[in-house]
């Protein structure tokens, strides 16, 4: 691919300060994209530019169907992404600088920098996932992301959309879209959608269905997922993944809807995605001690009621590990909105800058515990055998820094 | 001791529920639980009738859509008006305490009707949003220990002679002139999340108290390990940031916080109470 100068400049700038960040310990995903962006402002709309480029965003399963959705379409060519889940516009920034001879790029894109990363880039396909709380003190309205949504995209008839249908959140900022891919993913969490996001009204629910006295209703999907098939115009393709739990059926049939807009088959799709056992080390294994450790993330309410899924069954030992830093939200409260009652029955241990807001959250959900702030001497204190370590998301990074040494 | 039930009444979760308050019914359910009172929850969804025979009513937090939409079906309905008036305790926090006094602001930024059961308004926005930790020293004649909690609104309100405070406020901005919360009969509104009663365990068993009697202690000593925590953060956090207590108009505002830029009426560019 041909690329200017100025574009091989903001490489060199993100390769070298990487390189320079990484020597000197401080890890090289977002700096060179900062030092980048500082030098040129349109750094982004220069990297992305002549590439199909696939945006992913939501509250949660970004991480996941981004790296789902590039392995389906690095069936058909060389793709770039930003594995690493940094997800603002310098992560972007960093990730496209790195590789500048893709076509494709695929990129998970926080919620609230999508409105600005539709604005400076000529993306082909937005992948939207689902609206739920998270970061309470940041965020506030997660109809208000919506809302944000909806004016972007109406704004950019020429993208198309591959929109959750049983997310009305989702749906009504994804039919302000040119074009739509509607998927049925199963969704469970409803309780951010019980007031209609159009008109304040009472959304009414049969089953799956949802509907809204403004005429705010589910479309009907034209794939479904979110099971052990992924159903598309009459025919199934069987989902086999080593990524555990309904959510990442969900996200695997997201990743499959979008990649049929780049002539990716579903069949080809799926194959892909086989070989996907971690995803920047989240579903990872390590052995801590006697323990057999899995690493999760866990971020928020919806996320953790998906998570009590697919934990592995008693005597499996969990391990809940919460911080309240920037990037989890300082409001600890969202605790009280997962339903920790079901870990009753298995050893527990609090962890995290937070440990004791999980106590008391814990104590009160009748679950008996220990409390140990550091999230891998909590695993190594339960008993020997397979432990599930849970972990918020800096209280995430915090764990894989120190299992990586 | 009662004869049957305490039933506790969680009001609208779908609409006020967004800030995790739900625990606040879950705490009191089970500091009944753990005293072998036998107790009930009574899960009250929009677009059902209220129900005006419980004995707690816990409102929560939420966004200004929906607040508006609790506010105008309870009004309309009168369950917890009747439920009131028989005796029973209600908490409501953040936009739930707003909904309870005499008027609040709409999403449109229109001065709504309130339920009148406190003698308050809301009138006013802060901008920025208020965010953070908040610190309330109770009010004497309120008798409780210090009120440990997290704030996140744009709404500030002002007290009648009908209702006192909860307290003053150590660290945060509370109803916005030093003062936090109301208490006016059995009926209670806060700023604090948290949840508050998760944090306050002697808040809870005042509100329990009202309706099931004396009441025996309990073990709260993981509860005070987190209040000891959280009040050694504030403490620290106040101490980085001298300056802000100096220049915030009431009282340190938090870590995270901008100097409050103008307090006003409602505009739109603010987006939630």
């Amino acid at each position: 691919m041909q690329r200017t100068a100025s574009v091989k400049a903001l490489q060199g700038v993100v390769t070298g300060i990487g390189a320079v960040s990484r020597v000197t310990g401080r890890g090289g995903s977002v700096i060179g994209g900062k030092v980048a962006l500082a030098l040129d402002k349109g750094a982004l709309g220069k990297l992305a530019a002549g590439r199909s480029l696939f945006l992913v965003s939501g509250t949660n399963g970004k991480t996941t169907t981004t790296a789902l959705l590039a392995a389906a379409l690095g069936t058909a060519g060389p793709v770039v992404t930003n594995v690493t889940g940094a997800n603002l516009k310098t992560g972007l920034v960093s990730a496209l600088a790195r590789d500048l001879d893709s076509a494709v790029a695929v990129l998970e894109v926080d919620e609230a920098a999508l409105v600005q990363v539709l604005a400076e880039t000529t993306a082909t396909v937005v992948v939207l996932l689902n609206l739920s709380r998270d970061q309470l003190d940041r965020y506030g309205e997660v109809r208000l992301a919506a809302q944000k949504w909806r004016t972007s995209l109406g704004a950019r008839p020429e993208v198309h959309v591959v929109a959750n249908c049983d997310d009305p959140l989702v749906v009504w900022a994804a039919e302000a879209a040119g074009s739509v891919t509607w998927v049925s993913t199963g969704q469970r969490w409803r309780i951010d959608a019980t007031s209609c996001p159009n008109c304040g009204g009472r959304i009414s629910w049969t089953g799956e269905l949802w509907i809204c006295s403004c005429g705010l209703a589910r479309p009907e999907p034209e794939i479904g997922g979110g099971g052990n098939d992924v159903v598309l115009g009459g025919r199934t393709f069987p989902v086999q993944l080593q990524l555990p739990g309904r959510c990442n059926a969900s996200n695997a049939a997201m990743a499959v809807a979008a990649a049929r807009v780049a002539g990716v088959d579903p069949e080809a799709a799926l194959a892909a995605m086989v070989g996907i056992a971690n995803v920047a080390g989240r579903y990872r294994q390590v052995n801590l001690g006697s323990a057999s450790a899995r690493l999760l993330l866990a971020k928020n309410p919806a996320g953790w009621n998906e998570t009590l899924d697919f934990l592995a069954a008693p005597p499996a030992g969990v391990v809940v590990a919460v911080n309240a830093r920037g990037p989890d939200g300082y409001d600890t409260s969202w605790l009280w909105d997962v339903d920790f009652e079901r870990l009753a029955g298995r050893p527990v241990v609090a962890a995290g800058e937070r440990a004791l807001d999980v106590a008391v959250r814990l104590r009160y959900a009748g679950v008996p515990h220990e409390v140990c702030a550091d999230p891998l001497v909590a695993a190594r204190r339960l008993p020997p055998g397979k432990v599930e370590l849970v972990a918020n998301y800096t209280a995430f990074q915090t764990v894989l820094a120190a299992v990586r040494d | 001791m009662i004869d049957s039930a305490v039933r506790v009444a969680l009001l609208y979760p779908e609409l006020l529920g967004t800030y995790g308050d739900r625990g606040n019914a879950r705490v009191l359910l089970q500091r009944l639980a753990w005293r072998d009172i036998p107790a009930e929850l009574v899960e009250a969804p929009w677009g059902e009738p209220a129900p005006a025979s419980c004995d707690i009513y816990v409102l929560g937090g939420g966004e200004d859509s929906p607040q508006a939409s609790a506010a105008a079906a309870l009004i309309a309905e009168g369950a917890l008006h009747r439920a009131v008036d028989g005796g029973a305790a209600v908490l409501g926090i953040c936009a739930g305490f707003q909904i309870l006094g005499h008027s609040f602001f709409g999403p449109d930024g229109a001065v709504r009707p309130g339920l009148g059961l406190l003698d308050c308004t809301t009138a006013r926005r802060a901008s920025p949003r208020i965010v953070g930790e908040i610190l309330v020293e109770p009010d004497p004649a309120v008798a409780l220990p210090a009120l440990s909690g997290y704030e996140n609104h744009a709404g500030l309100t002002d007290l009648g002679p009908g209702a006192i405070p909860l307290g003053r406020v150590d660290v945060g901005v509370g109803n916005g002139d030093g003062t936090e919360g109301a208490i006016g009969g059995r009926v209670v509104g806060t700023y604090l999340h948290g949840p508050v009663l998760a944090r306050n365990p002697a808040l809870a068993d005042r509100l329990l108290s009202w309706v099931a009697g004396d009441l025996e202690p309990l073990d709260d000593a993981e509860v005070d390990d987190l209040r000891k925590e959280r009040r050694q953060f504030v403490s620290a956090e106040a101490a980085r940031w001298p300056n802000r207590k100096r220049e915030a108009p009431f009282g340190w505002r938090g870590y995270r916080r901008r100097r409050m830029s103008s307090i006003d009426r409602p505009s739109e560019a603010n987006f939630s109470v």
